[in-house]
C-alpha cells in the first residue's frame, strides 16, 4: 500500500437533476396545496352559497387551526412535540373575553399583545422544564394540558365575555373591495413577519438542526437547549395567536374551545409533511394541511354526513395520504 | 516531555473518566508549528476520547490544555475554532435535514470561501442538495472544506481517511502537506500506518489511556510502531498462549478439529462493506475474526444474525442453505448472537430468568402455558454454568456489565445453539469475567459448539481461538493458527500487510 503523488483529478459530485432535487425537497407541500386546490371544484359544486362568502366562512373555520398547527409545526421540526396547545388556546381565549367585554378596539389590541406575550412565557416555560429535568417533551406536556384546562375553568366556569366588534373584524371582515378575507391575510402575514426571516437567519436553521440530528447540530456549535427552549418560545407566539383568533372568531370566551386543537393540530403537521421525528418540514405545507382539514369538514358537512362518520372519514383521509405521501417519496428518494 | 517553545497545542495528563471506565488515563500530547502530528493506538486507547477533549466536545476530568503557550480550554467545537484548533470529527458534523448551505449559514461559514477551499481540492458540490443525500465521502469532504475556511492553526482529522477512497484521500494528503508549507500543523489520526510514514514527521502513541511515546514513524517503520502500540504486555500474552498451546489444545486435537464436520459454510458473502468473505466454521472450534474498526465485521455478523440481507454470495448451515431474513429465521437454524452492546440483546427491565428463558418461547407453535418447571430448570441450569451471581436477578440492569454479559450467552446455552457469534462479548467487562468467559468458550467448543468469536483486545485471540481471520477493507486478509496469533501479527494483517511465509 503505497501513496501514490500523481496530482488528483478533478472531480465533481452530481446528485439528482434540479428538477427532481425541488420535487425531493418541496414535494410534499406542493402536493398538499395541490390537494386543497383539488378539493375546490367539489366545495363549490355542493354549496349554495356565493364563492366570496364561502371562502371567508372558510377562512375564519380554518384560523385557530393554522395557528395551533404553525406552533405544532415548530415544535415537532424541532424534535418535540406540545400536546398542551390546544389548551394553553383555550386559557388565552377565555382571559381575552373575560377582560375585552369592556374595552375599546385600542384597548383590546394592546392587550392581546400583551396576551401573546403571556403565552410566549406560558410555552416557554414548558421548554425550559422540559430541557432542564430532561422529562421526555410529550410527558411535560401533557402534564401542561391539563394545568392550562384547570387555568382556563378557574377563569371562567361557563362560556361567556365578549370583544370590540372591530375587533372581531380582524377575522371576519374582508379588505374592503379585494374579496381577500382577514383571516386568510392574518396567517399569512404572521408566517411572513415570524417564519420566513427565521427559516433563511441562523435561528430558524438551529430549530432545523437540533430536530434533525442533536449531535450533528451540538458539533456544529449549536446550544441544543437554548434552541429547543426557542422552539417553544416561538410556538408560545402562534399559541397566543391561535387564542385570541378563537375568541375574535366567535366572539365569546370559552374554558373548553380549545380542547380539539391539540390533536387537530398534530393531525395538520404530519398532513402537511412534517416528519414526527424532527428536521423535516415547513410551515407553508402545514398551512394548507390545515385549510384542507377544515374544508373536507365543510364539505362532509354540506353532503349532510352524520358528524360522527365525519370524523371517520376525516381520520381514514389522513391515514392515507400520509402513507401515499411516504411512498411517493421513497420512489423518489431511490 | 520537556517544553516546546513552538508548541501550538500543548496537553499534559488529560484524562477521563466515565463512571469506573477509563477513557484516558493521563495522556501528554505536544504539537509544534508547521508539523504532521499522527496519534496512534489500538482500538479504545483513547485516541477519541483526547480529540474530544481538546475540541470541547467533553469536558476532561484533569490535566492542562495550552494553545500557542497560553492555557486554556475550549469550552465547545466553536469555541475550539476561535481558539484556532478547527476539528474534522469522525462523526460528520453536518445537519442531515438541511442543504450544504443551510449548514454553512448555520455555523456562520461564508460559501464562497468553502467552494474555493473544494475548489483547491479538485470537487465541486452543489450547495443545493440536502446533506442526507450525499455519499459519506464527500460529507466527509466538506467537513475538511469547512474546517480549513478558519485556516487553523491546528486541523485535527480523526479518522477522516477511513471513510475515503483513495482518490480522495490522496487530495487530503495534498491539503495536510499544505499546511505544513504555510507553517500551520495537522494533528491526524489514523489505523493505516503507511499514512503515517508517508506524510507525518512526529506520531504520539497511545496505550490504555496514556501516551507511551512520541517517534518519527521514517525511523523504524510500521515495525517500530506497532511494538510501541503494543508494550510489554505483548511479551506476557504471548507466554500466556504458548501455556495454553502445550495444556489445552495439542495439536492432535487441533487437526482432528480440522476433520470436523462444517456448522457454518460461508461462501463470497457481500454485505455493507463485506466485499465477499468466505470461511468455514466447524464443529468443536472458536474461530477468530480480527479487525480494525469498521473493516465489515459488524455488518458480517448482522447479517449472520439475519438482521441484514445479503447483497451477495451464500451461507450454508449444517449443509443447508441458509439466507434468513429475521433473526427469528437465524434462530430457529440455531445461528445466534451475543451483540457488542449487551443491551441490545436484554430486557434490562426484567428478570434474569426472563431474560434467559426469552428464546425458548419464540416460536408459535409454543403459544399456551409456559411449562415453569422446565423452564426453572433449563434457566437454572444455564445460570449455574455461568456462575451468575443471582443476587441482583430481579432487573438485568442492576447486574454488573459481565454478569450482563453472562446473561446473553446463557440465554443460548439454556436454547441450545449450532453457531454461537460472538461480537466482542468481553467489551467493557472486568478481567476475572473475561477469563470466565474464555473458559466458558472453550468448554462450549469442546462440546461440539462452534463460536465465531471478534474482539476489539488482541490478546484475547490466541487464548480463545483455534484459528483466526484478519479482515480488512471488507476481505480476509490473513488465516493464522490460534496460538500464532499474536499482537504483533494480528497488528500487521489487520493493517492489510503481507505476513512472513512462516508465519501464515
Amino acid at each position: 500500500m503505497t501513496t501514490a503523488t500523481t496530482a488528483a483529478e478533478p472531480l465533481e459530485f452530481r446528485g439528482a437533476a434540479p428538477w427532481r432535487r425541488a420535487l425531493r425537497q418541496h414535494g410534499w407541500t406542493i402536493a398538499v396545496w395541490l390537494v386543497l386546490l383539488a378539493m375546490v371544484p367539489y366545495w363549490r359544486s355542493l354549496s349554495e352559497q356565493g364563492f366570496e362568502f364561502d371562502l371567508q366562512a372558510l377562512a375564519i373555520d380554518a384560523l385557530p387551526l393554522c395557528f395551533a398547527a404553525m406552533a405544532q409545526a415548530i415544535v415537532v421540526i424541532s424534535g418535540g412535540i406540545d400536546l398542551s396547545i390546544g389548551s394553553l388556546m383555550g386559557a388565552i381565549n377565555v382571559l381575552s373575553a373575560r377582560e375585552m367585554v369592556d374595552m375599546s378596539f385600542r384597548q383590546a389590541l394592546a392587550f392581546s399583545l400583551l396576551l401573546v406575550l403571556l403565552a410566549v412565557l406560558a410555552s416557554g416555560f414548558t421548554g425550559l422544564v422540559i430541557t432542564l429535568t430532561r422529562i421526555p417533551d410529550i410527558v411535560v406536556t401533557l402534564g401542561m394540558l391539563f394545568v392550562w384546562q384547570g387555568v382556563a375553568l378557574w377563569i371562567m366556569e361557563i362560556p361567556g365575555g365578549g370583544v370590540p366588534l372591530d375587533y372581531s373584524d380582524l377575522a371576519l371582515g374582508d379588505l374592503g373591495t379585494t374579496g381577500i378575507p382577514n383571516g386568510a391575510l392574518v396567517v399569512f402575514a404572521a408566517l411572513l413577519l415570524v417564519w420566513v426571516p427565521l427559516r433563511w437567519l441562523r435561528p430558524g436553521l438551529a430549530i432545523y438542526a437540533v430536530g434533525s440530528n442533536r449531535n450533528s447540530a451540538y458539533l456544529s456549535g449549536i446550544g441544543v437547549a437554548r434552541t429547543r427552549v426557542g422552539a417553544y418560545l416561538l410556538a408560545g407566539v402562534f399559541t397566543g395567536l391561535g387564542g385570541l383568533a378563537l375568541t375574535a372568531s366567535s366572539g365569546i370566551g370559552d374554558p373548553n374551545s380549545g380542547a380539539t386543537y391539540t390533536l387537530n393540530s398534530v393531525a395538520a403537521v404530519v398532513l402537511g409533511g412534517v416528519s414526527l421525528l424532527g428536521g423535516v418540514g415547513g410551515l407553508i405545507g402545514v398551512i394548507a394541511a390545515a385549510y384542507v382539514l377544515t374544508l373536507s369538514k365543510i364539505i362532509l358537512l354540506l353532503r349532510g354526513t352524520d358528524p360522527n362518520y365525519a370524523n371517520v372519514y376525516q381520520g381514514a383521509l389522513i391515514i392515507l395520504v400520509v402513507v401515499l405521501g411516504g411512498l411517493l417519496t421513497r420512489k423518489t428518494r431511490s | 516531555m520537556s517544553d516546546n517553545p513552538r508548541a501550538v497545542l500543548e496537553a499534559r495528563g488529560v484524562a477521563k473518566h466515565y463512571g469506573p471506565v477509563v477513557a484516558l488515563r493521563s495522556a501528554d500530547l505536544s504539537v509544534s508549528a508547521g508539523e504532521v502530528h499522527a496519534l496512534l493506538g489500538a482500538n479504545g486507547a483513547g485516541k477519541s476520547t483526547l480529540v474530544k477533549c481538546l475540541t470541547g466536545v467533553i469536558r476532561p476530568d484533569a490535566g492542562t490544555i495550552s494553545v500557542a503557550g497560553r492555557e486554556t480550554r475550549a469550552r465547545s467545537p466553536m469555541h475550539a475554532a476561535r481558539l484556532g484548533l478547527s476539528p474534522v470529527f469522525q462523526d460528520p458534523a453536518l445537519v442531515p435535514d438541511l442543504t450544504v448551505a443551510q449548514n454553512l449559514r448555520l455555523t456562520g461559514s461564508s460559501l464562497d470561501s468553502v467552494r474555493s477551499q473544494l475548489a483547491t481540492m479538485d470537487l465541486k458540490v452543489s450547495f443545493h442538495e440536502l446533506v442526507g443525500d450525499l455519499p459519506l465521502p464527500i460529507l466527509r469532504m466538506l467537513d475538511l472544506a469547512r474546517a480549513l475556511t478558519h485556516d487553523p492553526q491546528l486541523l485535527i482529522l480523526d479518522e477522516i481517511t477511513a471513510a475515503l477512497p483513495s482518490d480522495l484521500a490522496e487530495r487530503v494528503f495534498n491539503v495536510m502537506r499544505d499546511r505544513r508549507e504555510h507553517g500551520r500543523s495537522v494533528l491526524f489520526i489514523t489505523h493505516r500506518l503507511a499514512e503515517v510514514i508517508a506524510i507525518c514527521d512526529r506520531a504520539t502513541i497511545l496505550r490504555d489511556g496514556s501516551d507511551v511515546g512520541t517517534m518519527s514513524p521514517q525511523e523504524g517503520g510500521e515495525a517500530r510502531i506497532v511494538e510501541i502500540m503494543l508494550g510489554p504486555e505483548a511479551a506476557r500474552a504471548g507466554v500466556e498462549a504458548s501455556e495454553r498451546e502445550e495444556a489445552e489444545l495439542p495439536a492432535a486435537a487441533a487437526e482432528a478439529a480440522a476433520e470436523a464436520p462444517a456448522v457454518l459454510e460461508v461462501d463470497e458473502l457481500q454485505v455493507g462493506g463485506v466485499q465477499g468473505i468466505s470461511f468455514t466454521l466447524r464443529r468443536g472450534e472458536v474461530l477468530g475474526l480480527a479487525a480494525l474498526e469498521g473493516q465489515g465485521q459488524d455488518e458480517l455478523f448482522e447479517a449472520l444474525a439475519g438482521q441484514r440481507r445479503f447483497e451477495g454470495g451464500e451461507v450454508r448451515v449444517g449443509g443447508k442453505a441458509f439466507r434468513p431474513r429475521h433473526p427469528y429465521d437465524a434462530i430457529r437454524r440455531k445461528v445466534v448472537l451475543v451483540p457488542p452492546d449487551r443491551l441490545l440483546a436484554l430486557l434490562p427491565q426484567r428478570s434474569v430468568r426472563e431474560n434467559v428463558a426469552a428464546p425458548l418461547y419464540n416460536s408459535p407453535r409454543r403459544w399456551g402455558p409456559i411449562n415453569m418447571r422446565e423452564e426453572g430448570r433449563r434457566v437454572r441450569k444455564a445460570v449455574d454454568a455461568l456462575q451468575i451471581d443471582m443476587r441482583a436477578a430481579r432487573q438485568v440492569r442492576r447486574l454488573s456489565g459481565g454478569n450482563q454479559q453472562k446473561v446473553t450467552i446463557a440465554r443460548w446455552l439454556a436454547s441450545g445453539f449450532a453457531a454461537l457469534l460472538c461480537n466482542d462479548p468481553t467489551r467493557g467487562i472486568d478481567v476475572g469475567t473475561k477469563r470466565q468467559v474464555y473458559g466458558l468458550l472453550r468448554e462450549l467448543a469442546s462440546d461440539g459448539g462452534a463460536i465465531l468469536f471478534f474482539s476489539s483486545e488482541l490478546a484475547e485471540f490466541p487464548l480463545v481461538c483455534d484459528r483466526v481471520l484478519t479482515i480488512y477493507g471488507g476481505r480476509v486478509t490473513a488465516e493464522l493458527v490460534g496460538a500464532a496469533a499474536d499482537e504483533a501479527t494480528l497488528l500487521q494483517a489487520m493493517h492489510g500487510l503481507e505476513l512472513d511465509e512462516a508465519v501464515a
